[in-house]
């Protein structure tokens, strides 16, 4: 019989709701699982056994009463490392907040605690989501399930490999320019980054406040959708949280394709990318003409500075988010220390590994006197610029479709030695972010080498939407492209 | 050569909300330490700022009372520095859009009304506090962090410590008629920096300056200032020259101290603070703000001079603070000589309240009571003095004080004119001066009286008995 953890979260619900199925059960399929593949694949950091077998009983306790239950009540999911919770370590990934114990849970957490979902632990990434193949990781370094010997992509690479691996039903994961969207790619699982400020940053522990955004990895569409309909709350503890999502899970993925129509810029697909990333997009914009969409190609302007704006901005906030850790109030203090001076340049040298401490001193050289106007002005304008590009196709068009990374799945140390040539695959995944929209990336092809290839759907602002129905109307049609043999 | 000294202010002042500028903690002082802080105030990973909306309205007030243009898109910048009292390592401060920007206040100088120009006024959140121990480790007392601040920046239109003296009272009591401050110095509620430099009399080239950090008295301002401006001179004169620095003044030593040059100098390297949304103040918004803002010094000095006729000298004395001002105004009145009762405030009152920034003791019934019996001649000023020291202790009336204590003026002819007597006995040489034309002896004589009444015989009468007799 197939495993219960290869099943939807619908249909986890619907057992759970008939009785066939305890939540505990459910749950303890998910930790054999994990105990059966997280040797190989190195995903979770902690992993919660007992917290999560107590929440599924309270779960089916309140199930059998007849209470009514949130359809993720009693699902077993797992937590992106940079999110706040208090029962649990939040590291991310990194050496200067090994053991660190959050006092508070964050608002995409209390979400979760409100429909009783259950927490099966933390799971790997990039040290403070710096980086696309979670290599940067100071614990471990996490496997990708389709093929062991390749990276999940990052920096939620954890979250993506415990979904592919089947080893949570859905995790969390946070995308400030491509970390959702990637690893899903790489993995072959759905990544949503919602618009910027639709889920709560409160509790994210900050890579770069002005980019980063929560959001959820599953298996399917619908999944991915529930998740975000439960955790898309406005939350006043961030004054850049936007409005609650006002459409039911059912409306987010019933609008019709039939008409829709969709920007392809052309550009994306010119150089530099694989062909097996090319023929899966040019084959998935068949695919939504099929269903009644009408596809027209279109330049992006701008593409070529939203790269270099995106690592002056993300760098720049970063090296003022980074600041706090300090080692006076919590998390690594360096052994032995005479002066103030030299407590703040050991504890930082020796707990940031090298990828962050590189992001530091170039956001920290962009934001000096003399330099400021230059780089961190300059970003800024190009990201108006940027924002305008966009505006200027929704005027147009439903969706753009694009790729999400200029390759598969490559090899571990593959990239990771030269900064540049990792740099250089978040291209695709970074406009969106500066822009603040939504973006969804499903699997929708394999390469020669059978590594799963995904695809981009871009939204308007606020229009998840969109961009969802979209994305379920492609998985429904089940036009997977393969590379031929 | 003589030199003149161009001095700046920077004000900082504590804003008293209920709660801090961006978390719900309380921000009463004087708690225990590390009893008023949550995740936000402490900085810790993922816990972020919602600005207060109150501590906007109360930079508008400050804005609109020091007659400032108002920002109406505001923004929130990050200045990036290291220091365990900073638990994020940057403050959320404003750098390019302040609050309000332009403004001036004007102050009463030996040469008349001057106006003193504000650069701005901007909203930014207080540090913690470093408890340095006997034993030699460091203490931190996050409860003042995030407490929310108005800086208020002046030209460097000051040439005086008088004027910087001058200026820092009426700003702070206007900050106290806003009501948006306890403006308490001691508590450091109010607290201010002085930037410095000096310059021959005539040029217009403005000197290096300097600037001195963190005074908390009008009288640390005034020795701080005297004391910068002779040492810049002393530099001068002797060749050298000025050096850009930060200056600690010690109150202790009455002197004060290089703490970093220009070289060490921090780059602040503000940005806008991702975290925060603009500050959106519209015409409206600053119009209904403007017309609700309450009496203001300025108010009361016009009022003060039209209606009750007082010196304007006088007026601006009883606008140094808040308390004295209403006090005034209340009991003002009830009596009909105004000036007595100013005078009897200033004179008697101020002092006090500067002193101790505590309320006044005295009702205004009572001191209006006070006043009329002085103004009617029924008590003099000394038992006035008098009765006004005994009144802090002790629940009686003014009226009662004097009974009980025996201080009615003694004006019985018969009773001092026997008095008189027996003192110009026991003082021939005294007779014999006032007789040779030594008028003044005559005070020799009043004096003695004095202290055989204690205080109580009236003066008036005294004198002309004692000219009677000796004449």
């Amino acid at each position: 019989m197939k495993s219960i953890v290869y099943e939807t979260i619908t249909k986890q619900a619907a057992l759970l709701r008939s009785g066939e199925m305890t939540s505990e059960a459910l749950t303890l399929a998910y930790l054999e699982e994990i105990e059966r593949q997280e040797k190989e694949i190195d995903a979770f950091l902690y992993i919660d056994k007992e917290g999560a077998l107590k929440k599924a009983r309270e779960v089916d306790a309140k199930l059998s009463r007849g209470e009514s239950c949130h359809p993720l009540a009693g699902i077993p999911m797992a937590i992106k490392d940079n999110i706040c919770t208090t029962d649990m370590p939040t590291t991310c990934a990194s050496k200067m907040l090994e053991g660190y114990r959050s006092p508070f849970d964050a608002g995409v957490v209390n979400c979760l605690r409100e429909v009783d979902a259950v927490i099966l632990g933390k799971l790997n990434m990039d040290e403070f989501a710096m980086g696309a193949s979670t290599e940067n990781s100071y614990f471990k370094k996490t496997k990708n399930p389709v093929d062991l010997e390749r990276v999940p992509g990052g920096s939620s690479g954890g979250s993506a490999a415990a979904v592919a691996a089947h080893m949570a039903a859905y995790t969390l994961g946070s995308d400030t320019g491509g970390s959702i969207r990637q690893p899903a790619s790489f993995c072959g699982i759905v990544g949503l980054k919602p618009t910027y400020g639709r889920l709560s940053r409160n509790g994210l522990i900050a890579f770069a406040s002005s980019l980063d955004q929560i959001g959820p990895m599953g298996k399917t569409v619908s999944d991915v959708a529930m998740v975000y309909k439960a955790l898309a709350k406005h939350d006043e503890k961030d004054s850049t949280s936007g409005e609650s999502e006002s459409f039911t899970v059912e409306q987010l993925l019933d609008k019709s394709v039939k008409g829709m129509k969709v920007a392809l810029p052309m550009n994306f697909l010119s150089e530099g990318l694989d062909a097996g990333v090319k023929e899966t997009v040019l084959h998935a914009a068949k695919v939504f003409e099929s269903l009644g969409a009408s596809i027209e190609t279109v330049d992006f302007n701008g593409i070529d500075a939203a790269l270099p704006a995106y690592y002056l901005l993300s760098s720049a906030e970063a090296s003022s988010n980074l600041a706090r850790f300090d080692g006076v109030k919590y998390g690594y203090r360096t052994e032995t220390f005479t002066t103030l001076e030299e407590l703040y340049k050991k504890t930082r040298g020796e707990g940031f590994g090298s990828e962050v401490k590189r992001r530091i001193l170039l956001g920290t050289y962009a934001l000096s006197s003399g330099y400021y106007d230059a780089y961190y002005q300059k970003a800024l304008k190009i990201r108006t610029m940027i924002a305008k590009t966009y505006d200027a196709l929704f005027e147009k068009y439903d969706f753009i479709l694009s790729p999400v990374a200029p390759s598969t799945a490559y090899r571990f140390g593959e990239h990771s030695k030269n900064p540049v040539e990792m740099y250089l695959g978040d291209i695709y995944t970074v406009p969106i972010n500066i822009a603040g929209l939504p973006a969804i990336s499903i699997n929708a092809g394999y390469d020669r080498q059978h590594l799963p290839v995904g695809i981009q759907l871009i939204g308007k602002a606020y229009d998840e939407r969109t961009i969802l129905s979209a994305a379920n109307a492609f998985e429904a049609s089940k036009k997977i492209w393969r590379a031929e043999q | 050569m003589s030199y003149e000294c161009v001095i700046g202010l920077e004000v900082h002042v504590e804003l008293n909300t209920k709660s801090k500028i961006f978390c719900g903690c309380p921000t009463t002082f004087g708690s225990a330490p590390n009893t008023q802080v949550c995740p936000v105030c402490l900085g810790l990973p993922g816990a972020l700022p919602v600005l207060n909306k109150e501590v906007v309205e109360s930079a508008l007030k400050a804005g609109l009372a020091l007659n400032c243009a108002i920002t109406e898109d505001g923004k929130q910048d990050r200045k990036n520095y290291f220091y365990p009292d900073l638990p994020k390592a940057y403050q959320i401060s404003q750098s390019e859009k302040p609050i309000a920007f332009g403004g001036h206040l004007s102050i009463q100088t030996e040469e008349g009304a001057k106006l003193i120009g504000i650069t701005r006024v901007h909203i930014e959140e207080d540090a913690g506090k470093l408890v340095h121990e006997v034993s030699g480790g460091t203490l931190i007392d996050y409860n003042r962090g995030g407490v929310p601040l108005i800086e208020i920046v002046s030209e460097p239109d000051m040439r005086s410590a008088a004027e910087a003296k001058a200026y820092l009272q009426k700003l702070r009591a206007t900050m106290q008629f806003l009501g948006i401050s306890s403006c308490k110095m001691n508590e450091g509620a109010f607290r201010c920096d002085v930037n410095l430099s000096v310059r021959k009399v005539g040029s217009e080239q403005l000197g290096t300056r300097t600037e001195m950090k963190n005074l908390n008295s009008f009288a640390y301002v005034v020795k701080a200032i005297e004391s910068e401006m002779k040492r810049q001179i002393e530099v001068i004169e002797a060749g050298g020259q000025i050096k850009q620095e930060t200056r600690r003044w010690d109150p202790a030593k009455g002197q004060s101290f290089a703490m970093r040059s220009k070289e060490d100098a921090h780059d602040y390297r503000y940005f806008p603070d991702p975290d925060l949304m603009p500050i959106l103040l519209s015409k409206e918004k600053i119009a209904d703000a403007k017309a609700s803002l309450p009496k203001l010094p300025a108010d009361y000095i016009h009022s003060f001079i039209d209606q009750d006729q007082l010196r304007v000298d006088m007026a601006e004395q009883l606008v140094k603070d808040k308390l004295i001002a209403e006090f005034y105004e209340k009991t003002a009145q009830m009596v009909t000589d105004k000036e007595t009762l100013a005078n009897l405030i200033i004179g008697e009152l101020m002092k006090t309240v500067e002193e101790t920034e505590e309320s006044l003791k005295v009702s205004e019934k009572e001191m209006a009571v006070l006043v009329d019996l002085l103004a009617e001649d029924k008590i003099n000023l000394s038992i006035a003095k008098k009765v006004l020291s005994m009144i802090p202790n002790t629940e009686a009336s003014v009226m009662a004080i004097i009974d009980q204590h025996d201080l009615w003026p003694i004006t019985d002819v018969a009773t001092l004119t026997q008095l008189a007597d027996e003192i110009i006995e026991q003082m021939p040489q005294v007779v014999s001066d006032y007789k040779a034309g030594k008028t003044k002896a005559l005070g020799a004589f009043i004096g003695q009286m004095m202290r055989k009444t204690s205080g109580k015989a009236d003066p008036t009468i005294c004198e002309a008995i004692f000219k009677e007799i000796v004449g």
